[in-house]
């Protein structure tokens, strides 16, 4: 049953590595800027040895942006979706006041483990140690309330957590939920924080790249773990009409799949990544030939870029547009992936330009496609497509077309 | 029409054994209540089996068993709901990092991830479908619902295995008691409400069912609908939202015959129940449930169990009875939870 339902992007917030705002956000990419750099936000042993792509505000500077008064129950993973979702909320001129039903949906891999892993580094060598404030925020729930409470929301709230496909699978719930009727508007996206758990797990699954992530490159040897926040303002075809809005974009088609291979590996062929994009054109009603541009999930990993590059080959029967992969200039942002990366979608439409896969030099053997190397500008961009796929084979596609 | 076609749920109670409902109550004086689990290497790969946490275990057999329930081979969708995923492996990677950042162990953070449960059911089945997960506190498994039944009014599945799973450890149960939420002291479980004491008694459970567009030749009931509230801000709210949701679905209040509370005796909160179910349903049948499931936050999949084998066998057992009203028939349930005050759930269920 076809909902004919359109749903536009009204409003869009980002805080990342590259910028601590959409316009910074754009000016780094533009200006083709990496914000991967040392670990400065904990100690660690792997300080100088592996690379972070850190916001560059401390908490406390995120907690002052907030007009906050101290960061009490405010993890940094709560922290940095409080900032995207009120400038996405900014954005997008709406006024929660009107009545109309919205809703917020976030995503988080990390929620609050910022905090929690401090707890326990205290209370797991000695039991009477160890502040319990650090564990009350510990769950996913708990920073997407606290983002609630922030931007004003209370209709509807949950929160997705699929590994590196979350904030992708929030925007495909929020797309849904309008369709459906269920809601008018959603604030929908996610956010991740850089922690010693994070940084550590994917170091012992030997994934992290030393000289930071080389997305479709030959020689890639990882990723580079990232944190961030980006939160999108979606809204119903009737409210943006009724509303007279100006619109940045709309979410044409949406996709999820699963790999089912493995935990942590996509599989060779790249199936789960074939069926997610295959479902988003079906729902866009669009054909790959009318892509101008793929935003790729692109980590780093010898598995992924393999896997997805062949994917991408298979669907776009190899006539593939430009693509990359933006990772090396924000990291890999986990939950947060798929809306960062959404946004950065809309800014090519915006900007009719293609921004480039940095730190890429040596072409694939496995696949006859390149990304690009360099910033395109002055390139007509109608249609996007983005992919976030995750552990556990957790694979979405979305599509963002010019309105 | 969303059919409930099968069910398989691991709980502190027997509820694995399809055969028999509530006819065997685990009564126990604990700290928490812990599953009564199969032997899993009955129904698992044993070489696999061996790297699985006991989450993860949970969640494969309980959908495994929902599925031979149904009669179902393959899912079109798989959607998990957790309040906080796997205790036991979060706790491991944290620990061993205490000790030193090197040397640690994927295996526990791999698993660690909240949609782990999603993704291996996906393995196991190798299903290729719709696979999500929810973690958001008591409305994870609502969440899940939630969007189960819109895959299928969306008509892009025909069967869907939704879940809700949380487990207790007791390292877990003893930081968190700290913060008042649970029993200071072991408690019997039947006794909860009797004790008047502050704290629920802490559980855990892994629910899974299968949802699907067509009635089959076991369903169990129907899932009209599900409403997630959060901070309504009086009981008058909570009354109109109720109101509106059993009209969005053809109902008015008198048409319910039984209400599952999820009181949960923590003389904190129970005021709530206690306050809705008065003021609310005045005069009808109420029902709990977690003197035998416990207070976990994805604890309304023990609701929905309970809900449908009641549909199904048509029988109102008295082990769940929380008040002394009969029901003049059992046709419509509605499940209330709440958890701390600020997230609030409705589940219609119907025969």
């Amino acid at each position: 049953m076809r909902m004919p339902k359109r749903v536009y992007i009204t409003g869009i917030g980002i805080i990342s590595a590259i910028g601590n705002n959409v316009g910074e956000v754009e000016e780094s990419l533009l200006a083709e800027r990496s914000g991967i750099n040392g670990i400065t936000l904990f100690p660690t042993i792997h300080k100088d040895k592996l690379p972070l792509a850190e916001v560059k505000l401390s908490n406390l500077q995120l907690v002052e942006m907030c007009g906050k008064k101290s960061d009490r129950f405010l993890t940094r993973t709560t922290l940095l979706g409080m900032i995207a979702g009120k400038e996405a909320l900014k954005n997008s001129g709406i006024n929660l006041e009107d009545g109309i039903k919205t809703g917020l949906i976030s995503a988080t891999t990390v929620g609050g483990m910022d905090r929690s892993e401090l707890f326990y580094q205290e209370y797991l060598s000695n039991p009477v140690t160890g502040r319990l404030r650090d564990v009350v925020n510990h769950d996913c729930g708990d920073s997407t309330e606290r983002i609630a409470e922030y931007i004003r929301i209370s209709d509807f709230v949950t929160t997705v957590s699929t590994a590196c496909s979350s904030s992708a699978n929030s925007l495909m719930l929020g797309a849904r939920l309008i369709k459906s009727g269920m809601l008018d508007r959603v604030v929908a996206g996610g956010t991740d924080s850089v922690t010693r758990f994070t940084l550590n797990g994917f170091n012992t699954l030997m994934i992290i790249d030393r000289n930071g992530c080389r997305p479709f490159d030959e020689n890639r040897a990882g990723l580079t773990i990232g944190e961030g926040a980006a939160f999108l303002v979606l809204e119903s075809e009737e409210l943006v009409k009724k509303l007279n809005k100006t619109v940045l974009a709309e979410l044409t088609g949406y996709g999820n799949a699963n790999d089912a291979f493995h935990q942590t590996a996509s599989s060779p062929e790249g199936k789960g990544a074939i069926l997610a994009m295959g479902k988003a054109f079906q729902v866009s009603g669009l054909t790959p030939s009318e892509i101008s541009y793929i935003n790729a999930h692109g980590t780093g990993t010898q598995n992924n870029d393999l896997s997805e590059g062949f994917a991408i080959e298979k669907i776009f029967n190899s006539v593939v547009p430009p693509f990359s992969s933006t990772k090396a200039y924000t990291g890999h942002t986990l939950g947060a992936a798929g809306a960062i990366e959404a946004v950065i979608s809309i800014l090519t439409i915006k900007n009719s330009c293609i921004f480039p896969n940095l730190n890429w030099n040596n072409p694939m053997k496995e696949l006859s496609i390149r990304p690009v190397k360099n910033l395109i500008r002055n390139y007509e961009v109608n249609h996007v497509l983005s992919n976030s796929f995750g552990f556990g084979g957790n694979n979405s596609s979305l599509i963002f077309s010019k309105p | 029409m969303t059919f409930i076609n099968g069910i398989g749920l691991i709980s502190p109670q027997n509820t694995l054994d399809q055969d028999s409902f509530l006819l065997n109550i685990v009564e126990q004086t604990s700290d928490y209540l812990k599953c009564v689990e199969p032997a899993y290497k009955s129904y698992l790969d044993p070489l696999l089996a061996r790297r699985m946490s006991r989450l993860i275990k949970m969640g494969i057999v309980s959908a495994k068993f929902c599925l031979t329930d149904a009669d179902c081979s393959m899912p079109d969708a798989i959607i998990t709901g957790t309040g906080l995923g796997s205790v036991e492996d979060t706790e491991k990677i944290l620990g061993e990092m205490t000790k030193e950042e090197k040397f640690l162990n994927p295996t526990p953070f791999i698993q660690s991830t909240y949609n782990t449960i999603s993704s291996q059911i996906a393995i196991n089945l190798k299903c290729h479908g719709y696979n999500s997960t929810y973690v958001h506190r008591s409305f994870s498994f609502e969440s899940g619902i939630q969007d189960a039944l819109l895959q299928l009014k969306e008509g892009t599945a025909t069967n869907v295995l939704v879940g809700g799973i949380d487990e207790m450890t007791l390292n877990h149960l003893l930081i968190t008691r700290k913060l008042g939420l649970w029993k200071m002291n072991p408690v019997h479980n039947l006794s909860i409400r009797q004790t008047m004491t502050t704290g629920a008694l802490a559980g855990e459970g892994s629910g899974f069912f299968l949802f699907s567009s067509f009635m089959g030749k076991r369903y169990y009931a129907t899932v009209s609908g599900v409403e997630t509230l959060y901070k309504p801000q009086t009981l008058d709210e909570l009354d109109e939202k109720t109101t509106t949701f059993l009209f969005r679905h053809d109902l008015k209040k008198e048409d319910i015959d039984i209400v599952i509370s999820g009181t949960a005796g923590d003389i904190n909160w129970d005021f709530l129940y206690d306050n809705y179910t008065s003021k609310v349903f005045p005069g009808k049948p109420v029902s709990w449930f977690k003197h035998l499931s416990g207070e976990y936050h994805t604890a309304s999949a023990f609701a929905l169990w309970l809900a449908a084998n009641m549909l199904k066998h048509q029988v109102y057992p008295e082990i769940i009875r929380f008040n002394d009203i009969p029901p003049s028939r059992i046709q419509n349930i509605l499940i209330y939870n709440h958890f701390r005050g600020v997230n609030h759930s409705l589940i219609l269920v119907k025969r």
